[in-house]
């Protein structure tokens, strides 16, 4: 398209004409909530593409140097929103880690299902969400349904549906109540049938893979560069994902569990799936390939899901209950990233002896997969700005902070 | 057929104020239709596309199915506040929703609802509703401009860009029909597709049955439908060249494009799928026809007793009446199926780019419109007939066509058209009585001009 355009030759160098500066957002449909887009373009071919962010900002950093570790557990609930089980994990692994705590292995077990329920709602989000950026509606239906029976669930352990403060430094909140097990089982297996719908109307449909693919590609080279990181690291075609090569906490809670890292590896990706093939004309790193990891992440996750849940009934003792509230931490720093569904979600803090932080830092994930959007747009079509900005998956709590 | 005009001219007024009741009532009668076929196609899509997104839709307005939803939120967008924007170019602003809506129910005048039951009856039918149907983009494309907004500029353009350059294979599709009927009258056209459904266009040969795919892809793109709503894509343009607008001059917009969407479809209905005519000839069965014969006869017997027994001596034609019913209940069931598939398809498909829309335009729609004519200009003639008719006697038809006088005949469908449009008809005929007084009439022009001039 670049290289199209320079050239003399070509009917749209002839026929160019002012260059216009469009603002999409910080009220536009599909921004993913109050982004700024200031875009350049020149007739329907956008030129540059320029991220406003910090209009969602809520100082949440400095909100953690003035409340104890497990007072600002509910702020990380507001990062990620879509995610929030995912944000207080990685708080909570932080926390643990500073203070050199480890949960018991059925707490862990318990964390992993949470958390792996919590990503497939985001990834649903996601794409029903990128189904909507790309004009088609009914899709965005259909995950937010099913998105709803996991807020069920997450209700009955927790009470909220959006904001859980579920998973605590120290612990959960809650054990499981009774008979939830059994529900969660039969919401994966009425939900296996709904992945199908979703691969027909998305990734099946023509009109989508024109839409998607060979559209917003980002090099390994340039995902890395960027710090990109999550689905969109991997769907580059770079195998890392933190459940299996971050720091031993992390780690530590994926043992025992056999999956594997969803990444096209060559071109392939590394499980025989019963889903749609690789359309001929997606390139690996292209918006097509990042919708299909996670769709296929979701697919994982309801694996993981289900080797957890097994493992946690057979796990003996009770699940580990949250630290008091004023509990001291102790001098030093600690910094953990976790594999948010988002990408890597990095918490810092530094305690002095007290029970506040001395220092709180969030790396966002999105923040840094935002970044690229100034690369991957360049020289792309209008319509194609939503469609690149949604495959990214970005949610502006978690950027702004 | 009695005309309205002619029933109205019965009672005791003069002639011009006749003519103007005539028109006034048929015109309410129209709108009526018109704005009917909206709101009925608005609740139609909230409903649809409800269950097929697994929603109920409206339920409260107007009993269990909603069904006073539209006019509900009508009388909601009529007590919004007028707003136009400070950068908006205010005259223009509040033209455009009137042009749109205009253009779109001007179309409805050249519907044939039955036999003979269009409001205008033209023989240039066809070409009218090509022609004015095409003025919508004007009010959409004044819309965007006078917003002064950047998001309503798109908008407006990229309906410029894909609205005129899909006019062309839409065109290109309806001349496909035209040739193969010789005719541009559409109850002609309808008429010629009495009979079984195999009768319709749509399986007269492999040529019309593709375009009629075409046809739908361009009705599509011209009346702004998903996968081409380009235009007010909203996650694109916010919602294109309506963003600015509000209240009712958004509802005139809104009004014109579910107005729209039946015109496309009962066109559609009209020119490949038998228009008035259902599958099954029912109405032949029974008599309903101008032949009658069986039910009908005696339905206009026993009609025209009663109307004698009440004392008026009347000759009405209740079996044509009835047919006529018929056939207008089939003709709107097309359309509004036509408009559901419509439906289905927004609420199934992502929307497509400006240059696939191009894409698709340019270089498939267009090509395979013109390949289709000229397979059907081949088709009539090699098969004037039909070809069961030519597989019958295939030696009679080639006969036809090897030998040059009869060759005129065999290819008589193609240029029927070409041959009624050369011959003034009508008023024009009996305007210019004889050769001498055309050429009487031509001088008195040059005279005039002559006096114009000095």
């Amino acid at each position: 398209m670049l290289t199209e355009r320079m050239d003399p030759e070509s009917v749209e160098f002839d026929v160019r004409t002012d260059e216009m500066l469009i603002n999409m957002g910080p009220q536009h449909p599909s921004t993913h909530g109050v982004l700024r887009l200031v875009l350049r373009t020149d007739g329907e071919v956008v030129t540059e593409v320029t991220p406003h962010i910090g209009y969602l900002h809520r100082c949440a950093e400095k909100i953690g140097e003035r409340l104890t570790a497990r007072q600002f557990l509910p702020y990380t609930d507001r990062l990620d929103y879509l995610a929030a089980m995912n944000m207080n994990l990685g708080w909570s692994l932080a926390v643990e880690r500073l203070l050199g705590h480890r949960v018991s292995e059925k707490t862990r077990h318990l964390r992993l299902i949470i958390a792996e329920l919590n990503r497939i709602a985001n990834h649903l989000v996601a794409a029903g969400c990128y189904g909507l950026d790309l004009g088609s509606f009914t899709p965005f239906t259909w995950t937010f349904r099913e998105r709803e029976k996991i807020l069920n669930l997450f209700e009955e352990v927790c009470g909220a549906r959006l904001t859980y403060s579920y998973i605590t430094p120290g612990g959960v909140t809650a054990d499981l109540p009774p008979g939830w097990l059994d529900r969660c089982e039969a919401f994966l297996a009425q939900f296996e049938p709904v992945i199908d719908d979703l691969h027909a109307v998305l990734t099946n449909n023509a009109i989508f893979i024109h839409r998607t693919a060979n559209v917003g590609v980002l090099t390994p080279a340039m995902a890395i560069d960027y710090g990109v990181t999550g689905p969109n690291l991997r769907a580059s075609g770079v195998d890392w994902d933190l459940r299996r090569d971050g720091e031993p906490l992390v780690t530590e809670m994926y043992e025992g569990y056999t999956w594997r890292v969803i990444a096209p590896i060559n071109g392939r990706y590394p499980d025989d799936h019963p889903y749609p093939a690789i359309p001929k004309d997606a390139v690996v790193g292209d918006s097509w390939h990042r919708y299909f990891v996670r769709m296929l992440e979701v697919v994982q996750s309801m694996d993981l899901i289900r080797q957890g849940m097994e493992k946690y009934s057979r796990a003996v003792g009770e699940v580990d209950k949250p630290f008091e509230i004023k509990k001291k931490l102790p001098k030093g720093t600690a910094y953990l990233e976790t594999e948010a569904p988002k990408g890597q979600m990095g918490f810092m803090l530094i305690g002095d002896g007290s029970p506040v932080p001395w220092r709180v830092r969030l790396r966002s994930s999105s923040f840094c997969n935002l970044s690229v959007m100034g690369e991957l747009c360049r020289g792309v079509l209008v319509a194609d700005v939503p469609s690149i900005g949604g495959s990214l998956d970005i949610v502006l709590g978690e950027i702004d902070r | 057929m009695v005309s309205m005009t002619e029933l109205i001219s019965l009672l005791p007024i003069p002639a011009w104020v006749a003519y103007t009741l005539a028109a006034l009532i048929q015109s309410a009668l129209l709108l009526v239709v018109a704005l009917c076929s909206a709101a009925v196609f608005i609740w139609l899509e909230r409903k649809v596309s409800a269950r097929i997104q697994d929603r109920l839709g409206p339920t409260r307005v107007g009993g269990r199915f909603g069904w006073l939803q539209p006019p509900a939120d009508g009388i909601k967008l009529l007590l919004k506040e007028d707003l136009i924007p400070a950068a908006a170019d205010g005259p223009l602003f509040r033209l455009a929703p009137y042009i749109s809506f205009c253009a779109t129910f001007c179309v409805y005048l050249a519907l044939p609802f039955a036999v003979g039951w269009a409001a205008l009856p033209m023989n240039i039918a066809v070409f009218f509703i090509l022609a004015v149907a095409g003025l919508e983009v004007f009010g959409v494309i004044l819309g965007g401009y006078a917003s002064g907004s950047k998001w309503s500029l798109y908008g407006a353009i990229r309906e410029a860009a894909q609205v005129i350059s899909y006019e062309i294979p839409l065109a290109l599709c309806v001349v496909v029909v035209v040739l193969l009927s010789g005719s541009m009258d559409l109850v002609e056209i309808g008429g010629q597709q009495a009979g079984w459904f195999w009768h319709w266009n749509l399986f007269h040969d492999p040529f019309t049955f593709v375009t009629f795919f075409v046809y739908c892809t361009c009705a599509l793109a011209n009346t702004n439908r998903a996968p081409f709503d380009l235009p007010e894509a909203e996650s694109e343009l916010v919602a294109g060249f309506l963003t600015e607008y509000s209240g009712f001059r958004w509802v005139f917009f809104f009004m014109a494009e579910y107005a729209a969407m039946f015109v496309v479809s009962a066109l559609g209905a009209t020119l490949f799928l038998g228009g008035w005519n259902g599958p099954i000839p029912v109405c032949e069965w029974l008599g309903l026809t101008p032949e009658h014969g069986g039910l009908g006869t005696w339905i206009n017997d026993i009609g025209n007793a009663i109307l004698g027994w009440i004392g008026m001596k009347s000759q009405l034609d209740f079996a044509v009446w009835l047919g006529n019913l018929v056939g207008m209940c089939n003709f709107i069931i097309k359309g509004v199926l036509g408009a559901t598939c419509m439906i289905w398809i927004r609420w199934t498909l992502p929307r497509i780019r400006i240059d696939q829309v191009m894409t698709t335009c340019l270089k498939y729609c267009v090509p395979i419109a013109s390949a289709m004519m000229a397979g059907v200009m081949v088709w009539c003639y090699m098969f004037p007939d039909g070809v069961v008719a030519y597989v019958n006697r295939p030696e009679a038809a080639m006969e036809k066509i090897e030998t040059p006088p009869s060759a005129g005949e065999a290819v008589k469908p193609v240029f029927k058209q070409v041959a009624a449009m050369s011959q003034p008809e009508g008023s024009a005929r009996t305007m210019l009585a004889s050769p001498s007084d055309a050429v009487r009439g031509s001088q008195m022009d040059v005279r005039a001009i002559g006096e114009v001039e000095r």
